[in-house]
């Protein structure tokens, strides 16, 4: 799975989330979740479960905190996909 | 273990905002408690005035007391060996109004875990007229339960 693959499959994870859809359309890896998104910080715990039911992962308390970016979930995504 | 009326001590809520008169079960999956509202519950005076109907807020805050929040202070309590310096935080709800409740009526609310994970609480929970011995709500609830210091004001 390519980078590029695991981010258009999360930007349709997070999509039922973003209030603003139009913040989708030219979404970068750059953009934070919370800060750029407007994500509801009691949402990323359901997009959370939505990952790991995706990719059959599991994802610990501390790797949560480390998912700011939408890179930076990706980052999380392949290092769960590797260690399975 | 915490007993349901040590869980019942714990919650923030107090008289005219404290909706739950017994908790009969509690586990780590749901609990099941009641309520009967009063016939001089302080928002009857106005909801509405000589014709007292639960306004659905109301109903709302009855089923996340008794199904999420009291489910919140157990499995915290499982969980830390201690739930005092927690406060709870109601994020989301969707929920279908299927009948209305009037003063007197005594309510019956369960809830049933959906999740709990990361801190946050999402339940599945019903509310019942046992009085009218109807369905008046069901929906989801979702919370968190965070450390005091860490809410904003």
């Amino acid at each position: 799975m390519t980078r590029e693959q695991i981010k258009d499959e999360l930007k349709g994870i997070i999509g039922d989330y973003v209030p603003e859809k139009e913040l989708l359309e030219s979404l970068s890896e750059e953009h934070e979740l919370i800060g750029d998104l407007k994500i509801n910080s009691a949402h990323i715990v359901d997009i959370v479960l939505d990952i790991e039911d995706k990719y059959d992962i599991m994802i610990e308390d501390e790797a949560i905190g480390k998912m700011g970016t939408v890179g930076e979930s990706i980052d999380i995504i392949f290092q769960k996909l590797d260690s399975k | 273990m915490i007993s349901p009326q040590e869980i019942i001590d714990k919650l923030p809520y107090k008289t005219p905002f404290h909706f739950v008169d017994e908790l009969e079960e509690v586990t780590d999956k749901g609990t099941v408690g009641y309520y009967t509202l009063k016939q001089d519950e302080y928002f009857f005076q106005g909801h509405f005035p000589g014709n007292p109907v639960t306004p659905g807020v109301i109903i709302v805050e009855i089923m996340a007391q008794i199904g999420l929040v009291c489910l919140g202070i157990n499995l915290e309590h499982n969980k830390s060996n201690n739930s005092d310096n927690f406060v709870p935080l109601f994020s989301s709800t969707n929920v279908d109004f299927l009948k209305p409740t009037y003063p007197g009526d005594k309510l019956k609310v369960s809830s049933r875990l959906i999740y709990y994970r990361f801190g946050k609480l999402k339940c599945s929970i019903e509310c019942h007229n046992l009085t009218s011995d109807e369905l008046v709500c069901k929906g989801e609830f979702s919370g968190m339960i965070v450390k005091k210091d860490n809410v904003e004001k």
